[in-house]
């Protein structure tokens, strides 16, 4: 009889990995708390570096995992893991042989920052918001207008210790240069602005990416943070920052603001994490076991983790990694089982 | 405006027995102020409120400056919270801004910082023989008419309300930046979108004029404007916040910290001298006015016993479209009807502008 494994989440990394492990004759199940599978990469629009859309990569998935017959258990939630399966919320116990944490992240809550007023202001928008946007088919202000200026905000929820976020978030750097591109691509004669502490162009293409904006596309980057937007009386949005590079401080209005929020953990991993005697990382995401030979693996044996449960990760990573934590649960159960 | 966010900013403040701590700057600068905010706690709204003769200047404006050292003016801070013990109250309140941050700032260093604490009882013991007693809480004077705003309403006389149109006054509020920048939870509303003014203003019928500057600092930051040199600095701060706010053509301003009503009131008539700019209606200035003369004003105070012939800019256009009767003849006139003076002619008051700069209006 096949070994079980149960997959918590049904995003891109539990769906991945359910995959990978069907490949190799384990019968996964998927615990997703919407009900849909995708996560967040539904809200996406194209996928940084390549532009390519996020549903071209997200829906073969999907449709995999359906006509793979991999069961789903839609709409409910876990209260704890254990290496012998899990218990959801309704107290109903799943059995399996290894458990495959796979919650992903949660969207850094722009109203936090309040001095930036997202909540307040029509055009405060974020990097989320955006890409809805961009799905929807069009990219405007609130009175329907198109935006003539426009300014991306990164870190916003990222490296920021007032907010309790001292991590980087990794992808948003990329982000807010594909973003960029697509506004001028959208919007040729705007000008666009990216505010920014670091530029972190760590994977393949980004850096090569970042330069075309600035080449190609003609956007600016400013090297400081706002450190205030407010609305003017024609609905126009007046930020605040310090250029860093020449040491002057700048202040514009601006017709956009995008605020490019971060990824945080998510709230109930210290609840998961206390059920279910896990240990968390100081940013709240779940701590593997190693850095290095254990990147897949909890402290327990037969509990293995999954994507953006454990740091800020791109899809790219995510899906790679699925496929390492199915080799981590294929080996763990042979073992297991072998050993018997 | 949507400005729901204050709500995740509240305190606990005390409905009773105050202990009051004046302002150094208030006392001179609007005197009337700090008395209106005593008659209304006491003869309006029937709260006991202490007003000490033995405590002294919180030597803010000192330490800010440099010339008091930190452990001196905790010794002193400590001293004002023995006084209060000993006049049997536990609910400090501070008139001023400034004091208002070193209170909560040095109750915080002691938090944080046990040994400073020891240190201070130990100074306090060796220098005046008295105890330290901490305070059970602390708050803004602004924070306390915010709490009774309410009871405020009810006893109301009018409202902020153009008298003629029945529209509400559009009123730009300014929070001292010690308010709530520094401890943002000491601060109802927090530091982003503070409430405390926002809220008596539309509790009384005014509208909260929001515009871009509106977090920004007057421009008095104490070294700002003690050091003559940093003085252009200083009204270049303020000169860009009403230059912000001048297109929201706003009725007044109200301020709840001494500084802050100073220089936006005075600081207009050095720019209407300097530059003959005025950002008023019908080229005078832009009232400004403390929160105890906005409650004053609402409870059907005179204007001149709320000390409002003090102001720089002219309250007379303002008391006039609230539809408010007062003796013009009387401003000038003090207690007992003595004649205090008054000021010369400006580009920025009402009557005809005399400057000596013969400035262009």
């Amino acid at each position: 009889m096949a070994k079980r494994v149960v997959i918590v989440g049904g995003g891109a990394a539990g769906m991945q990995t359910a995959l990978e492990l069907k490949s190799r004759g384990i019968e996964p199940i998927i615990i997703e708390r919407d009900m849909d599978l995708g996560g967040k990469v539904r809200d996406w629009h194209k996928l940084f570096p390549s532009f390519t859309p996020a549903s071209d990569v997200l829906q073969p998935i999907i449709d995999k995992v359906r006509s793979s017959r991999i069961r789903c258990l839609l709409g409910q939630e876990v209260k704890t893991f254990a290496e012998d399966g899990v218990i959801l919320r309704s107290e109903e116990h799943v059995p399996a042989d290894a458990v495959v944490i796979a919650t992903g992240f949660s969207l850094f809550d722009a109203h936090r920052k309040q001095e930036y007023g997202y909540g307040l202001y029509h055009n405060v928008i974020t990097s989320v918001d955006l890409e809805r946007m961009m799905n929807n088919g069009r990219v405007m202000l609130a009175d329907g207008t198109e935006p003539r200026r426009i300014a991306i905000l990164h870190c916003v929820g990222s490296r920021d210790e007032k907010v309790c976020q001292k991590h980087c978030s990794k992808v948003c750097c990329i982000t807010g240069v594909k973003q960029a591109i697509e506004l001028k691509q959208m919007f040729p004669t705007a000008d666009v602005f990216n505010f920014y502490m670091d530029i972190r162009m760590f994977g393949p293409g980004y850096e090569e990416l970042y330069r075309e904006a600035q080449q190609r596309y003609n956007i600016h980057f400013v090297r400081g943070r706002i450190s205030e937007a407010a609305q003017t009386i024609n609905d126009r949005i007046q930020i605040k920052a310090e250029d860093t590079l020449t040491g002057r401080p700048l202040r514009m209005s601006v017709d956009m603001l995008v605020l490019l929020v971060g990824m945080s953990a998510n709230r109930d991993n210290e609840a998961l994490a206390a059920a279910s005697n896990l240990s968390l990382a100081p940013n709240g995401y779940f701590q593997t076991k190693d850095s290095f030979l254990g990147a897949v693996q909890s402290e327990r044996p037969g509990i293995f983790y999954a994507g953006a449960a454990t740091a800020p990760k791109s899809l790219a990573d995510t899906l790679a990694e699925a496929s390492m934590t199915a080799s981590a649960v294929e080996r763990y159960l042979r073992d297991k089982y072998n050993n018997r | 405006m949507r400005r729901t966010s204050w709500q995740e900013y509240q305190k606990d403040i005390a409905d009773d027995k105050y202990y009051y701590a004046r302002s150094c700057i208030r006392q001179n600068f609007f005197p009337g102020s700090e008395k209106a905010f005593l008659d209304i706690m006491h003869n309006d709204l029937g709260i006991d409120i202490f007003d000490d003769p033995l405590h002294t200047s919180c030597t803010g404006i000192g330490y800010h400056s440099d010339i008091v050292p930190l452990e001196t003016i905790m010794t002193v801070v400590a001293r004002q919270f023995s006084l209060m013990a000993d006049a049997g109250y536990e609910h400090f309140i501070s008139s001023c801004i400034t004091s208002f941050g070193i209170y909560n700032e040095i109750l915080s260093t002691w938090e944080e910082f046990p040994e400073t604490e020891e240190r201070t009882r130990r100074y306090l013991k060796e220098a005046t023989g008295r105890e330290l007693v901490k305070p059970r809480s602390i708050a803004h004077t602004s924070d306390i008419m915010f709490h009774h705003r309410h009871a405020i309403a009810r006893k109301a006389k009018r409202q902020l309300r153009n008298a003629f149109t029945g529209e509400p006054l559009r009123v730009v509020e300014h929070i001292g930046c010690h308010y709530a920048k520094i401890f943002p939870k000491s601060g109802i509303g927090g530091s982003e979108f503070p409430y405390v003014l926002a809220g008596m203003i539309e509790a009384w019928g005014g509208e909260v004029v929001d515009y871009p500057e509106r977090r920004h600092c007057c421009g008095f930051g104490f070294r700002n404007y003690l050091v003559q040199a940093n003085r252009g600095y200083s009204i270049a701060n303020s000169h860009k916040k009403l230059e912000s706010m001048a297109p929201y053509r706003p009725d007044f301003i109200v301020a709840n910290c001494p500084g802050c009503a100073m220089f936006l009131d005075k600081w207009q008539y050095a720019i209407a001298e300097m530059e003959g700019t005025v950002y008023g209606a019908d080229g005078h200035g832009i009232p400004v006015l403390t929160y105890e003369e906005m409650a004053g004003l609402v409870l059907g105070y005179d204007p001149w016993e709320l000390g409002m012939q003090m102001h720089q800019v002219d309250v007379e256009p303002l008391l006039d479209k609230m539809g408010i009767e007062y003796d013009r003849e009387a401003k000038y006139l003090g207690k007992n009807g003595k004649y205090i003076g008054k000021p010369d002619i400006a580009a920025v008051n009402c009557e005809e502008a005399r400057s000596i700069y013969e400035i262009k209006r």
